[in-house]
Protein backbone atom coordinates (compact mmCIF):
# COMPACT_ATOMS: atom_id res chain seq x y z
CA UNK A 1 0.00 0.00 0.00
CA UNK A 2 1.09 3.54 -0.70
CA UNK A 3 0.76 6.53 1.64
CA UNK A 4 -1.41 9.52 0.75
CA UNK A 5 0.57 12.35 -0.85
CA UNK A 6 2.58 14.67 1.42
CA UNK A 7 5.22 17.39 1.17
CA UNK A 8 8.66 16.46 2.36
CA UNK A 9 11.44 18.49 3.92
CA UNK A 10 14.78 17.22 5.18
CA UNK A 11 16.39 19.93 7.33
CA UNK A 12 20.03 19.61 8.35
CA UNK A 13 19.85 21.40 11.71
CA UNK A 14 17.63 21.29 14.76
CA UNK A 15 16.63 24.96 14.33
CA UNK A 16 15.49 24.38 10.77
CA UNK A 17 13.57 21.30 11.88
CA UNK A 18 11.73 23.25 14.60
CA UNK A 19 10.85 25.95 12.08
CA UNK A 20 9.58 23.35 9.63
CA UNK A 21 7.50 21.77 12.40
CA UNK A 22 5.85 25.09 13.12
CA UNK A 23 5.09 25.67 9.43
CA UNK A 24 1.56 24.25 9.41
CA UNK A 25 -1.10 22.34 11.28
CA UNK A 26 -0.68 18.91 9.91
CA UNK A 27 3.07 18.36 10.08
CA UNK A 28 4.58 15.10 11.24
CA UNK A 29 8.15 14.14 12.12
CA UNK A 30 9.72 11.09 10.51
CA UNK A 31 12.71 9.47 12.22
CA UNK A 32 13.53 5.89 11.18
CA UNK A 33 10.03 5.52 9.78
CA UNK A 34 9.71 1.96 11.08
CA UNK A 35 6.47 2.70 12.91
CA UNK A 36 5.33 5.77 10.99
CA UNK A 37 5.60 4.38 7.45
CA UNK A 38 3.41 1.32 8.16
CA UNK A 39 0.85 3.74 9.65
CA UNK A 40 0.96 6.01 6.58
CA UNK A 41 0.82 3.04 4.21
CA UNK A 42 -2.31 1.75 5.93
CA UNK A 43 -3.66 5.32 5.72
CA UNK A 44 -4.28 5.41 9.45
CA UNK A 45 -2.76 8.87 9.25
CA UNK A 46 -2.23 11.25 6.32
CA UNK A 47 -0.19 14.32 7.32
CA UNK A 48 0.29 17.16 4.85
CA UNK A 49 3.98 17.44 5.44
CA UNK A 50 6.77 15.22 6.75
CA UNK A 51 9.85 16.66 8.42
CA UNK A 52 12.65 14.10 8.12
CA UNK A 53 15.17 14.20 10.99
CA UNK A 54 17.49 11.80 9.20
CA UNK A 55 19.93 14.45 8.00
CA UNK A 56 20.49 16.21 11.32
CA UNK A 57 23.90 15.02 12.52
CA UNK A 58 23.62 16.72 15.94
CA UNK A 59 20.77 14.36 16.87
CA UNK A 60 22.80 11.21 16.37
CA UNK A 61 25.35 9.37 18.49
CA UNK A 62 26.27 8.33 22.02
CA UNK A 63 28.47 10.44 24.29
CA UNK A 64 29.38 10.97 27.94
CA UNK A 65 28.42 14.00 30.02
CA UNK A 66 29.83 13.61 33.53
CA UNK A 67 27.93 10.85 35.30
CA UNK A 68 25.50 10.44 32.42
CA UNK A 69 25.33 8.92 28.99
CA UNK A 70 23.70 11.01 26.31
CA UNK A 71 22.02 9.27 23.39
CA UNK A 72 20.84 11.40 20.47
CA UNK A 73 17.20 10.83 19.54
CA UNK A 74 18.20 9.79 15.99
CA UNK A 75 20.66 7.15 17.14
CA UNK A 76 19.55 3.90 15.55
CA UNK A 77 19.04 0.69 17.47
CA UNK A 78 22.02 -0.83 15.72
CA UNK A 79 24.22 2.16 16.63
CA UNK A 80 23.23 1.58 20.26
CA UNK A 81 24.07 -2.11 19.95
CA UNK A 82 27.50 -1.18 18.55
CA UNK A 83 28.18 1.26 21.40
CA UNK A 84 30.59 0.10 24.14
CA UNK A 85 29.49 3.08 26.24
CA UNK A 86 25.92 1.81 26.33
CA UNK A 87 27.03 -1.74 27.03
CA UNK A 88 29.16 -0.53 29.97
CA UNK A 89 26.94 2.10 31.54
CA UNK A 90 23.38 1.21 30.51
CA UNK A 91 23.51 -2.54 29.97
CA UNK A 92 19.75 -2.89 30.38
CA UNK A 93 19.07 -0.69 27.36
CA UNK A 94 21.54 -2.70 25.33
CA UNK A 95 19.92 -6.01 26.31
CA UNK A 96 16.41 -4.75 25.57
CA UNK A 97 17.29 -3.35 22.15
CA UNK A 98 18.74 -6.70 21.14
CA UNK A 99 15.18 -7.99 21.44
CA UNK A 100 13.52 -5.34 19.25
CA UNK A 101 12.05 -6.50 15.93
CA UNK A 102 14.68 -7.79 13.46
CA UNK A 103 18.06 -6.64 12.12
CA UNK A 104 16.60 -4.71 9.17
CA UNK A 105 14.30 -2.71 11.43
CA UNK A 106 17.11 -2.19 13.95
CA UNK A 107 19.21 -0.66 11.17
CA UNK A 108 16.59 2.09 10.66
CA UNK A 109 14.55 2.47 13.85
CA UNK A 110 15.74 5.06 16.37
CA UNK A 111 15.70 5.29 20.15
CA UNK A 112 13.92 8.64 19.98
CA UNK A 113 11.30 7.36 17.55
CA UNK A 114 10.59 4.39 19.78
CA UNK A 115 10.16 6.58 22.88
CA UNK A 116 7.90 9.16 21.21
CA UNK A 117 5.85 6.48 19.46
CA UNK A 118 5.21 5.03 22.95
CA UNK A 119 3.68 1.73 21.96
CA UNK A 120 2.92 0.01 25.28
CA UNK A 121 4.41 -3.21 23.87
CA UNK A 122 7.58 -1.41 22.71
CA UNK A 123 10.82 -2.57 24.30
CA UNK A 124 12.60 0.75 24.94
CA UNK A 125 10.23 2.48 27.37
CA UNK A 126 10.59 0.13 30.36
CA UNK A 127 14.41 0.24 30.32
CA UNK A 128 14.35 4.05 30.00
CA UNK A 129 12.06 4.18 33.02
CA UNK A 130 14.06 1.68 35.06
CA UNK A 131 17.32 3.53 34.32
CA UNK A 132 15.82 6.88 35.46
CA UNK A 133 16.40 8.41 32.03
CA UNK A 134 15.73 12.09 31.38
CA UNK A 135 14.35 13.15 28.04
CA UNK A 136 15.32 16.46 26.50
CA UNK A 137 12.51 18.05 24.50
CA UNK A 138 13.07 21.08 22.25
CA UNK A 139 10.35 23.46 21.10
CA UNK A 140 9.93 26.99 19.78
CA UNK A 141 10.49 28.32 23.32
CA UNK A 142 13.72 26.39 23.97
CA UNK A 143 14.53 23.17 25.75
CA UNK A 144 13.06 21.36 28.73
CA UNK A 145 13.96 18.13 30.47
CA UNK A 146 11.32 15.56 31.37
CA UNK A 147 11.91 12.60 33.71
CA UNK A 148 11.01 9.26 32.15
CA UNK A 149 8.41 8.83 34.89
CA UNK A 150 6.57 11.92 33.60
CA UNK A 151 7.20 11.31 29.91
CA UNK A 152 4.77 8.49 29.16
CA UNK A 153 1.20 9.79 29.43
CA UNK A 154 -0.98 7.10 27.86
CA UNK A 155 -1.18 4.72 24.90
CA UNK A 156 0.93 6.34 22.13
CA UNK A 157 0.97 9.61 24.09
CA UNK A 158 3.98 11.34 25.63
CA UNK A 159 5.03 14.70 27.02
CA UNK A 160 6.25 15.74 23.54
CA UNK A 161 3.70 18.30 22.34
CA UNK A 162 2.88 19.72 18.91
CA UNK A 163 5.77 21.61 17.40
CA UNK A 164 8.23 19.88 19.75
CA UNK A 165 11.01 17.36 19.20
CA UNK A 166 12.73 14.86 21.42
CA UNK A 167 16.42 15.65 20.94
CA UNK A 168 18.28 13.36 23.31
CA UNK A 169 18.05 10.96 26.20
CA UNK A 170 20.22 11.34 29.26
CA UNK A 171 20.82 8.21 31.32
CA UNK A 172 22.63 8.21 34.68
CA UNK A 173 25.49 5.75 34.37
CA UNK A 174 24.74 2.38 35.91
CA UNK A 175 28.31 1.19 35.64
CA UNK A 176 28.88 -2.30 36.98
CA UNK A 177 25.18 -3.04 37.35
CA UNK A 178 24.02 -6.43 36.07
CA UNK A 179 21.11 -6.34 33.64
CA UNK A 180 18.66 -8.56 31.85
CA UNK A 181 15.60 -8.06 29.64
CA UNK A 182 13.25 -11.02 29.68
CA UNK A 183 10.82 -10.81 26.75
CA UNK A 184 7.97 -13.28 26.46
CA UNK A 185 6.71 -14.06 22.95
CA UNK A 186 5.16 -17.12 21.33
CA UNK A 187 6.72 -16.88 17.89
CA UNK A 188 9.90 -15.34 16.55
CA UNK A 189 9.79 -11.66 15.63
CA UNK A 190 6.85 -10.72 17.83
CA UNK A 191 6.02 -7.74 20.00
CA UNK A 192 6.27 -8.38 23.74
CA UNK A 193 3.25 -10.10 25.24
CA UNK A 194 4.91 -9.05 28.49
CA UNK A 195 8.56 -8.21 29.07
CA UNK A 196 10.54 -7.25 32.15
CA UNK A 197 13.79 -5.32 32.32
CA UNK A 198 15.82 -5.60 35.51
CA UNK A 199 19.11 -4.02 36.48
CA UNK A 200 20.73 -4.65 39.87
CA UNK A 201 23.83 -3.69 41.77
CA UNK A 202 25.13 -6.64 43.71
CA UNK A 203 27.48 -6.07 46.64
CA UNK A 204 29.18 -9.31 47.59
CA UNK A 205 26.23 -11.71 47.43
CA UNK A 206 23.63 -9.15 48.44
CA UNK A 207 21.40 -7.05 46.21
CA UNK A 208 22.27 -3.47 47.09
CA UNK A 209 20.00 -1.71 44.58
CA UNK A 210 17.46 -2.86 42.01
CA UNK A 211 15.44 -1.27 39.22
CA UNK A 212 12.63 -3.09 37.41
CA UNK A 213 10.62 -1.91 34.41
CA UNK A 214 7.56 -3.66 32.95
CA UNK A 215 6.57 -3.71 29.26
CA UNK A 216 2.93 -4.14 28.19
CA UNK A 217 1.49 -4.30 31.70
CA UNK A 218 -0.57 -1.14 31.21
CA UNK A 219 -1.06 1.73 28.79
CA UNK A 220 2.48 2.97 29.54
CA UNK A 221 5.69 1.32 30.68
CA UNK A 222 5.64 0.82 34.46
CA UNK A 223 8.12 0.57 37.32
CA UNK A 224 7.74 -2.34 39.75
CA UNK A 225 8.67 -0.22 42.76
CA UNK A 226 7.37 -2.72 45.34
CA UNK A 227 9.75 -5.33 43.91
CA UNK A 228 12.64 -2.86 43.79
CA UNK A 229 12.19 -2.09 47.48
CA UNK A 230 11.69 -5.71 48.51
CA UNK A 231 14.93 -6.73 46.77
CA UNK A 232 17.21 -4.34 48.63
CA UNK A 233 19.39 -6.16 51.13
CA UNK A 234 18.24 -9.61 50.00
CA UNK A 235 20.71 -12.33 49.04
CA UNK A 236 20.82 -13.02 45.28
CA UNK A 237 19.28 -16.46 45.71
CA UNK A 238 16.35 -18.08 43.94
CA UNK A 239 14.25 -18.23 47.08
CA UNK A 240 14.74 -14.66 48.25
CA UNK A 241 14.25 -13.25 44.76
CA UNK A 242 11.12 -15.32 44.17
CA UNK A 243 9.57 -13.91 47.31
CA UNK A 244 10.45 -10.31 46.43
CA UNK A 245 9.13 -10.69 42.88
CA UNK A 246 5.70 -11.95 43.95
CA UNK A 247 4.59 -8.30 44.03
CA UNK A 248 5.60 -7.61 40.39
CA UNK A 249 2.04 -7.14 39.12
CA UNK A 250 1.02 -4.79 41.95
CA UNK A 251 -0.54 -1.61 40.60
CA UNK A 252 -0.50 -2.76 36.97
CA UNK A 253 -3.41 -2.72 34.56
CA UNK A 254 -2.51 -5.13 31.77
CA UNK A 255 -4.59 -5.52 28.61
CA UNK A 256 -6.53 -8.64 27.64
CA UNK A 257 -6.15 -9.68 24.02
CA UNK A 258 -5.64 -12.71 21.79
CA UNK A 259 -2.21 -13.31 23.30
CA UNK A 260 -3.48 -13.58 26.84
CA UNK A 261 -5.88 -12.08 29.35
CA UNK A 262 -4.97 -9.69 32.13
CA UNK A 263 -4.65 -12.42 34.79
CA UNK A 264 -2.31 -14.40 32.61
CA UNK A 265 -0.19 -11.29 32.07
CA UNK A 266 -0.07 -10.67 35.84
CA UNK A 267 1.19 -14.20 36.31
CA UNK A 268 3.75 -13.71 33.53
CA UNK A 269 4.99 -10.50 35.15
CA UNK A 270 5.92 -12.28 38.38
CA UNK A 271 7.66 -15.15 36.59
CA UNK A 272 9.53 -12.92 34.13
CA UNK A 273 10.55 -10.50 36.89
CA UNK A 274 12.09 -13.34 38.88
CA UNK A 275 13.97 -14.59 35.82
CA UNK A 276 15.14 -11.12 34.86
CA UNK A 277 16.35 -10.25 38.36
CA UNK A 278 18.13 -13.59 38.87
CA UNK A 279 19.91 -13.32 35.52
CA UNK A 280 20.77 -9.66 36.13
CA UNK A 281 22.22 -10.60 39.53
CA UNK A 282 24.28 -13.34 37.91
CA UNK A 283 22.64 -15.89 40.20
CA UNK B 1 8.08 15.97 -7.01
CA UNK B 2 11.47 15.83 -5.36
CA UNK B 3 14.77 15.27 -7.12
CA UNK B 4 16.93 12.49 -5.72
CA UNK B 5 20.38 11.17 -6.59
CA UNK B 6 21.01 7.57 -5.61
CA UNK B 7 23.72 5.10 -6.46
CA UNK B 8 22.07 1.74 -7.12
CA UNK B 9 24.10 -1.39 -7.81
CA UNK B 10 27.10 0.75 -8.72
CA UNK B 11 25.28 3.10 -11.13
CA UNK B 12 24.35 6.73 -10.35
CA UNK B 13 20.76 7.77 -10.98
CA UNK B 14 19.09 11.17 -10.66
CA UNK B 15 15.31 11.08 -10.77
CA UNK B 16 12.17 12.98 -9.85
CA UNK B 17 10.00 11.10 -7.38
CA UNK B 18 6.88 11.80 -5.39
CA UNK B 19 7.90 11.99 -1.70
CA UNK B 20 5.48 9.20 -0.86
CA UNK B 21 7.21 6.74 -3.23
CA UNK B 22 8.54 3.75 -1.32
CA UNK B 23 12.11 2.76 -2.09
CA UNK B 24 10.96 -0.66 -3.31
CA UNK B 25 8.60 0.94 -5.83
CA UNK B 26 11.29 3.31 -7.04
CA UNK B 27 13.63 0.36 -7.58
CA UNK B 28 11.06 -1.80 -9.35
CA UNK B 29 9.00 0.71 -11.29
CA UNK B 30 11.37 3.56 -12.06
CA UNK B 31 14.65 1.63 -12.35
CA UNK B 32 13.18 -1.67 -13.56
CA UNK B 33 15.02 -3.59 -10.83
CA UNK B 34 12.32 -6.20 -10.35
CA UNK B 35 14.66 -8.61 -8.56
CA UNK B 36 13.53 -6.99 -5.32
CA UNK B 37 9.98 -8.08 -4.54
CA UNK B 38 7.11 -7.10 -2.24
CA UNK B 39 5.65 -9.88 -0.11
CA UNK B 40 3.52 -8.15 2.50
CA UNK B 41 1.82 -4.92 3.57
CA UNK B 42 3.17 -4.85 7.12
CA UNK B 43 6.99 -4.87 6.83
CA UNK B 44 7.10 -8.31 8.37
CA UNK B 45 8.21 -10.60 5.54
CA UNK B 46 11.63 -9.26 4.52
CA UNK B 47 11.20 -10.16 0.81
CA UNK B 48 12.05 -6.57 -0.12
CA UNK B 49 15.38 -6.48 1.77
CA UNK B 50 18.15 -4.42 0.13
CA UNK B 51 21.28 -2.77 1.51
CA UNK B 52 21.32 0.95 2.21
CA UNK B 53 24.91 2.15 2.71
CA UNK B 54 25.90 -1.47 3.27
CA UNK B 55 23.26 -2.32 5.88
CA UNK B 56 20.12 -4.34 5.32
CA UNK B 57 16.77 -2.55 5.33
CA UNK B 58 13.23 -3.41 4.30
CA UNK B 59 12.79 -1.30 1.17
CA UNK B 60 9.00 -1.26 1.60
CA UNK B 61 9.58 0.66 4.83
CA UNK B 62 11.94 3.36 3.50
CA UNK B 63 10.96 6.32 1.33
CA UNK B 64 12.90 6.82 -1.88
CA UNK B 65 13.57 10.42 -0.76
CA UNK B 66 15.26 9.06 2.37
CA UNK B 67 17.77 7.29 0.12
CA UNK B 68 18.76 10.56 -1.56
CA UNK B 69 22.55 10.85 -1.53
CA UNK B 70 22.98 7.26 -0.39
CA UNK B 71 23.99 3.96 -1.92
CA UNK B 72 21.65 1.01 -2.48
CA UNK B 73 22.59 -2.56 -3.34
CA UNK B 74 19.89 -4.95 -4.54
CA UNK B 75 20.00 -8.65 -5.29
CA UNK B 76 20.83 -7.62 -8.88
CA UNK B 77 24.03 -5.96 -7.76
CA UNK B 78 25.58 -8.86 -5.85
CA UNK B 79 27.23 -10.72 -8.73
CA UNK B 80 30.66 -9.61 -9.87
CA UNK B 81 32.19 -10.37 -13.27
CA UNK B 82 29.47 -12.82 -14.25
CA UNK B 83 30.19 -15.03 -11.22
CA UNK B 84 27.47 -15.83 -8.69
CA UNK B 85 28.14 -14.34 -5.26
CA UNK B 86 28.93 -17.12 -2.69
CA UNK B 87 25.57 -16.75 -0.92
CA UNK B 88 23.31 -17.33 -3.96
CA UNK B 89 25.74 -20.05 -5.05
CA UNK B 90 25.22 -21.80 -1.69
CA UNK B 91 21.42 -21.34 -1.92
CA UNK B 92 21.59 -23.06 -5.32
CA UNK B 93 23.75 -25.94 -4.06
CA UNK B 94 21.82 -26.51 -0.81
CA UNK B 95 18.37 -26.33 -2.44
CA UNK B 96 17.53 -23.41 -0.16
CA UNK B 97 14.44 -22.35 -2.12
CA UNK B 98 11.24 -23.79 -3.49
CA UNK B 99 8.93 -21.13 -4.93
CA UNK B 100 11.77 -18.61 -4.64
CA UNK B 101 9.68 -15.64 -3.63
CA UNK B 102 11.48 -15.03 -0.34
CA UNK B 103 14.88 -15.70 -1.88
CA UNK B 104 16.08 -12.21 -2.94
CA UNK B 105 15.37 -10.84 0.54
CA UNK B 106 16.68 -13.95 2.26
CA UNK B 107 19.95 -13.70 0.33
CA UNK B 108 20.39 -9.98 0.99
CA UNK B 109 19.78 -10.53 4.71
CA UNK B 110 22.13 -13.54 4.76
CA UNK B 111 24.86 -11.34 3.25
CA UNK B 112 24.24 -8.83 6.04
CA UNK B 113 24.42 -11.57 8.70
CA UNK B 114 27.79 -12.69 7.31
CA UNK B 115 29.07 -9.11 7.14
CA UNK B 116 28.48 -8.77 10.88
CA UNK B 117 29.61 -12.27 11.78
CA UNK B 118 31.64 -14.23 9.21
CA UNK B 119 31.22 -17.52 11.08
CA UNK B 120 27.74 -17.60 12.62
CA UNK B 121 26.30 -20.56 14.52
CA UNK B 122 23.01 -22.07 13.45
CA UNK B 123 21.23 -20.10 16.16
CA UNK B 124 22.89 -16.85 15.14
CA UNK B 125 21.81 -17.44 11.55
CA UNK B 126 18.22 -18.11 12.60
CA UNK B 127 18.17 -14.94 14.71
CA UNK B 128 19.76 -12.95 11.90
CA UNK B 129 17.04 -14.12 9.49
CA UNK B 130 14.28 -13.45 12.02
CA UNK B 131 12.73 -10.73 9.88
CA UNK B 132 12.53 -12.87 6.74
CA UNK B 133 9.63 -15.25 6.26
CA UNK B 134 9.67 -18.32 4.02
CA UNK B 135 6.42 -20.17 3.49
CA UNK B 136 7.96 -23.14 1.62
CA UNK B 137 11.26 -24.48 2.85
CA UNK B 138 10.89 -24.75 6.61
CA UNK B 139 14.15 -22.72 6.76
CA UNK B 140 16.33 -25.81 7.21
CA UNK B 141 18.15 -25.62 3.89
CA UNK B 142 18.34 -21.84 4.07
CA UNK B 143 20.28 -22.08 7.33
CA UNK B 144 22.45 -24.81 5.80
CA UNK B 145 23.19 -22.59 2.79
CA UNK B 146 24.25 -19.69 4.97
CA UNK B 147 26.59 -21.97 6.90
CA UNK B 148 28.01 -23.32 3.69
CA UNK B 149 28.53 -19.80 2.38
CA UNK B 150 30.33 -18.97 5.61
CA UNK B 151 32.66 -21.84 4.91
CA UNK B 152 31.33 -23.59 7.98
CA UNK B 153 31.67 -27.36 8.22
CA UNK B 154 29.08 -29.06 6.08
CA UNK B 155 26.68 -31.57 7.51
CA UNK B 156 26.80 -30.25 11.09
CA UNK B 157 23.38 -30.20 12.75
CA UNK B 158 22.28 -27.14 10.72
C1 LIG C 1 7.67 -5.59 11.63
C2 LIG C 1 7.97 -4.71 12.81
C3 LIG C 1 8.24 -5.29 14.04
C4 LIG C 1 8.54 -4.49 15.14
N1 LIG C 1 8.82 -5.11 16.33
C5 LIG C 1 9.12 -4.36 17.42
C6 LIG C 1 9.43 -4.96 18.67
O1 LIG C 1 9.48 -6.17 18.81
N2 LIG C 1 9.71 -4.15 19.73
C7 LIG C 1 9.69 -2.77 19.61
O2 LIG C 1 9.98 -2.08 20.59
N3 LIG C 1 9.41 -2.18 18.44
C8 LIG C 1 9.13 -2.93 17.34
N4 LIG C 1 8.84 -2.30 16.14
C9 LIG C 1 8.76 -0.81 16.08
C10 LIG C 1 10.12 -0.17 15.92
O3 LIG C 1 10.80 -0.31 17.14
C11 LIG C 1 10.07 1.31 15.48
O4 LIG C 1 11.25 1.58 14.81
C12 LIG C 1 10.05 2.34 16.55
O5 LIG C 1 8.93 2.11 17.35
C13 LIG C 1 9.95 3.75 15.96
O6 LIG C 1 11.21 4.34 15.73
P1 LIG C 1 11.46 5.13 14.34
O7 LIG C 1 12.75 5.82 14.48
O8 LIG C 1 11.34 4.18 13.23
O9 LIG C 1 10.30 6.21 14.39
P2 LIG C 1 9.24 6.68 13.28
O10 LIG C 1 8.47 5.54 12.79
O11 LIG C 1 9.90 7.54 12.29
O12 LIG C 1 8.34 7.62 14.20
C14 LIG C 1 7.47 7.10 15.18
C15 LIG C 1 6.65 8.23 15.81
O13 LIG C 1 7.46 9.07 16.62
C16 LIG C 1 7.50 10.41 16.13
N5 LIG C 1 8.90 10.84 16.30
C17 LIG C 1 10.00 10.12 15.91
N6 LIG C 1 11.13 10.72 16.33
C18 LIG C 1 10.75 11.85 16.97
C19 LIG C 1 11.48 12.89 17.65
N7 LIG C 1 12.83 12.86 17.75
N8 LIG C 1 10.78 13.91 18.21
C20 LIG C 1 9.42 13.93 18.14
N9 LIG C 1 8.69 12.97 17.51
C21 LIG C 1 9.33 11.94 16.95
C22 LIG C 1 7.00 10.35 14.71
O14 LIG C 1 6.35 11.54 14.35
C23 LIG C 1 6.02 9.18 14.78
O15 LIG C 1 4.80 9.60 15.29
C24 LIG C 1 8.56 -3.07 15.01
C25 LIG C 1 8.28 -2.48 13.77
C26 LIG C 1 7.99 -3.28 12.67
C27 LIG C 1 7.69 -2.64 11.36
S1 LIG D 1 7.49 -6.43 1.50
FE1 LIG D 1 8.87 -5.41 2.78
S2 LIG D 1 8.81 -6.60 4.53
FE2 LIG D 1 7.29 -7.56 3.34
S1 LIG E 1 10.89 -20.53 -1.11
FE1 LIG E 1 8.79 -20.02 -1.20
S2 LIG E 1 8.64 -18.48 0.32
FE2 LIG E 1 10.65 -19.18 0.59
Amino acid sequence: MIPAAFDYVAPTSLDEALQALGSGDDVKVIAGGQSLLPILRMRLNAPERLVDLGRIEELRGVSEEGDSLVIGAMTTYSDVLDSDLVRQHAALLHKAIREVADPQIRHRGTVGGALVHADPAGDVGAPALALDAELVVAGPGGERTVAAGDFFRDLFETAVGEGELLTRIRIPKHTGWGAHYEKFVRVAHQWSIVAVGATVRVDGRTIAEARVGLTNMGSTPLRATAVEQALVGKPATEEAVREACAAAAEGTNPPSDLNGDADYRRHLATVLTRRAVLTAAGA
Amino acid sequence: MTRISVRVDGVDYTDEVEPRTLLVHYLREQLGKTGTVVGCDTSNCGACTVHLDGRSVKSCNVLAVQADGHEVTTIEGLATGGELHPVPQAFHECHALQCGYCTPGMIMQAVDVLRENPDPSEEEIRLGLEGNLCRCTGYHNIVRAVRQAAGAREGAQA
